[in-house]
């Protein structure tokens, strides 16, 4: 079983034949997900990267039968191609754009309400299955398979965790980059819900930051239905107050924004929350031995 | 983007709302013209004077050295030349600046709209802003108009109200209705608060706002609904929509250094502590500040340097972290997938030996794609650069060089 992306997804990349989508185009198909082609309207017809670029995603989900889209648009249009990819019926939209108005993000999620397909982002680094798909930006070689998934707002630092998780001789299962924007497709909660549901998933790790209340929300989630240990780690302990850093939606505003808020609710919670983010890998073997014995 | 009062005032008359009509001057006797002028054409005797910059709390503020504060009644063009003389050049302290506080540059000249009529003035709050959780706008209103929305919050949470906003069909009539019975009002006030709504959600929108927030907004005592502060602040991602109001941007009122830092696109943010760090990514930049806490140090900033961290790049960040004469050491954190480390590991070095001789100790955390061979690069350029692979390392090298 996998989350959301397998070695079976039949991936198309809106934004194609631009620099970052013909980048990380090549990446994926170098890691082995099924690229299966890509959009860009006014190319359709041609070929890039041994591949078949149709002018609208319709066209790519009847012609190649798509089920899975990465997103490369440029701001301005990406709402735009976010909506086309859902009409079309993608089933799991990747938007990777930074930078989309927050107007746009409260049209296309009124947009998808209702609809059978599932956004994961924008601004984030996608998701990948180990040893199947890598539907995003991150360097594959670092996700070796095993036993955990991971939940994130954040790029690097994601990499960062599966890197522990790994070393530490766990390995990883599915990892999803939910995005760092206020208004993303996928929630903390409903990614968890996603990993708890996972057979191959023995452990989450859940990685959250200042702003917002996503990460309480998944915490009160696990503490009625967790199944699995969860180890938590919140980024911005030391953020200023009414400072955006980095991510727009990582600003504390009241006091549930703060990181040592959101870390006392996980912990009030049952999820292992760990201070320093050197210490995400050695703390879920820890973990998953104490489980096992 | 934050922008002043003043010039939030000026977008949102444009959209219809009523506000306190005034004129912005930065000489007093510039100021002294704005006052009659305004005595023309509103019949003002009395105005008040406040301080532009980009913080709260002026009217409990004080300017350096003086008993001024940042917002004050004058009963005559006199004492308008007197108050802005006491206001302009100076620095302002409030509840939400430093301890030097800002540097006054303007001053709005309005007219005073508190003047005794058929029926008491009264004082409300109102805010526009989103709902992350749900996706929607909000907005958000108050009886307890004129104090500290997060004081009425924690005391009074029940005189707090919230109208959300279908974004299928917008905010619609019966919604500006119900707020302004929820806030007391009847006859004439009850229809310029319906009005005031219904244009304050459609400059929102318009602008692409990311909040605003009037406090107060006022019903006179002959019963008009006007907007006497404005807090504006626009989505940052949806400037390239409205040029002009990216124009709005006083980069007077930020931090020299994060604007410099700015025109690199590198994503910097200065903090008060005393170690300095170099990160790719947000998140990983975030988790850097609160490794350097637990070390016993406290992070100087937070600086992205994002996916490509060549020598130029990193040159350019290294010069901004050594501006802050604070920091006394700086932890560069990368965590090389696509980018090698091995190309970051020598833009470090090139970048090093391009500034010559850096004071303070730095240390390199390379990790991911060719870390070894980064750490190599490093440890042979005899350079004065501890070298790191795993994070632990990193921290522990941030607690030896502090001590």
């Amino acid at each position: 079983m996998s989350v959301l992306v397998s070695k079976n997804s039949k991936v198309i990349v809106q934004g194609f034949t631009g620099t970052e989508g013909t980048f990380h185009a090549s990446q994926m198909i170098e890691f082995g997900t099924k690229v299966v082609g890509g959009v860009t309207p006014g190319k359709g017809g041609t070929m890039h990267l041994d591949k078949p670029v149709f002018n609208t995603v319709e066209e790519a989900v009847k012609k190649a039968g798509a089920d899975v889209s990465i997103i490369f648009v440029p701001p301005a249009f990406a709402a735009d191609a976010i909506m086309e990819a859902a009409e079309a019926g993608i089933k799991v939209i990747v938007c990777i754009t930074e930078g989309i108005p927050t107007k746009d993000m409260i049209q296309v999620k009124e947009y998808l309400k209702g609809r059978d397909c599932r956004l994961i982002g924008p601004n984030c680094p996608g998701v990948i299955t180990a040893g199947e798909a890598k539907v995003g930006i991150m360097p594959g070689f670092v996700f070796k398979k095993g036993t955990i998934g991971i939940v994130s707002k954040s790029g690097t630092l994601t990499y960062e965790a599966a890197d522990q998780i790994v070393k530490a001789g766990l390995g990883i299962t599915t990892a999803i980059g939910i995005g760092g924007d206020p208004i993303i497709g996928t929630s903390t909660m409903e990614a968890v819900q996603l990993l708890m549901a996972d057979k191959e998933t023995e452990g989450i790790v859940m990685i959250g930051e200042i702003g917002g209340g996503m990460e309480a929300e998944a915490a009160r989630w696990i503490k009625e239905n967790g199944t699995k240990p969860v180890v938590g780690f919140i980024a911005g302990q030391t953020a200023p107050v009414g400072r955006t850093m980095g991510h727009a939606g990582a600003i504390v505003g009241g006091a549930e924004d703060t990181a040592a808020a959101k870390m006392k609710i996980l912990r009030e919670c049952g999820v292992t929350v760990v201070e320093s983010p050197a210490t995400i890998g050695v703390t879920m073997a820890k973990i998953l031995k104490k489980v096992v014995a | 983007m934050n922008i002043h009062e003043y010039q939030g005032k000026g977008i949102l008359k444009g959209f219809g709302v009523a506000i306190q009509e005034g004129i912005v001057a930065d000489t007093p006797e510039k100021a002294v013209d704005a006052a009659k002028e305004l005595q023309k054409t509103t019949g003002t005797g009395w105005f008040v004077v406040k301080a532009q910059i980009h913080a709260g709390g002026r009217g409990k503020g004080k300017i350096v050295g003086s008993e001024q504060r940042g917002v004050a009644l004058a009963k005559s063009v006199d004492a308008v030349k007197e108050i802005s003389t006491n206001i302009l050049g100076h620095n302002l302290v409030t509840a939400q600046t430093s301890a030097t506080g800002k540097l006054v540059k303007k001053v709005l000249v309005a007219q005073d709209v508190y003047y005794p009529g058929e029926t008491p003035t009264k004082e409300f709050y109102i805010s526009v802003l989103l709902n992350r959780q749900k996706g929607r706008n909000i907005i958000m209103y108050s009886t307890e108009g004129g104090m500290n929305i997060e004081e009425v919050a924690e005391k009074t949470p029940h005189l707090i109200f919230k109208e959300e906003v279908d974004p299928k069909v917008g905010l619609q009539a019966f919604q500006c209705r119900k707020i302004a019975y929820n806030l007391g009002l009847e006859g004439e006030a009850l229809k310029n608060m319906v009005k005031f709504v219904a244009s304050l959600y459609k400059a929102y929108e318009s602008i692409d706002a990311s909040l605003f927030e009037i406090n107060p907004v006022l019903k006179t005592s002959d019963n008009k609904i006007i907007a006497v502060d404005s807090k504006v602040s626009l989505d940052n991602n949806a400037l390239f929509r409205h040029p002009d109001y990216a124009a709005l941007r006083d980069e007077s009122e930020e931090d020299p250094t994060e604007v410099e830092a700015g025109k690199h696109s590198l994503n910097y943010v200065k903090l008060d502590g005393n170690v300095g760090c170099m990160v790719n990514g947000a998140g990983l930049a975030m988790a850097t500040m609160d490794i350097i806490k637990l070390s016993g140090g406290d992070p100087a900033n937070f600086l992205d340097v994002g996916g490509t961290a060549n020598a130029a790049r990193v040159e350019q960040a290294f010069r901004i972290i050594l501006r802050d004469e604070h920091v006394k050491a700086i932890l560069v954190n990368i965590f090389g997938g696509i980018v090698r480390c091995d190309r970051v590991a020598q833009g470090i070095v090139d970048a090093y030996k391009n500034m010559g001789t850096i004071q303070v100790p730095i240390i390199v955390r390379l990790q991911g794609t060719n870390a070894v061979e980064a750490k190599k690069i490093i440890d042979e350029s005899g350079l004065k650069v501890f070298s790191a692979i795993q994070l632990q390392d990193a921290a522990d090298l941030v607690k030896k060089v502090l001590n």
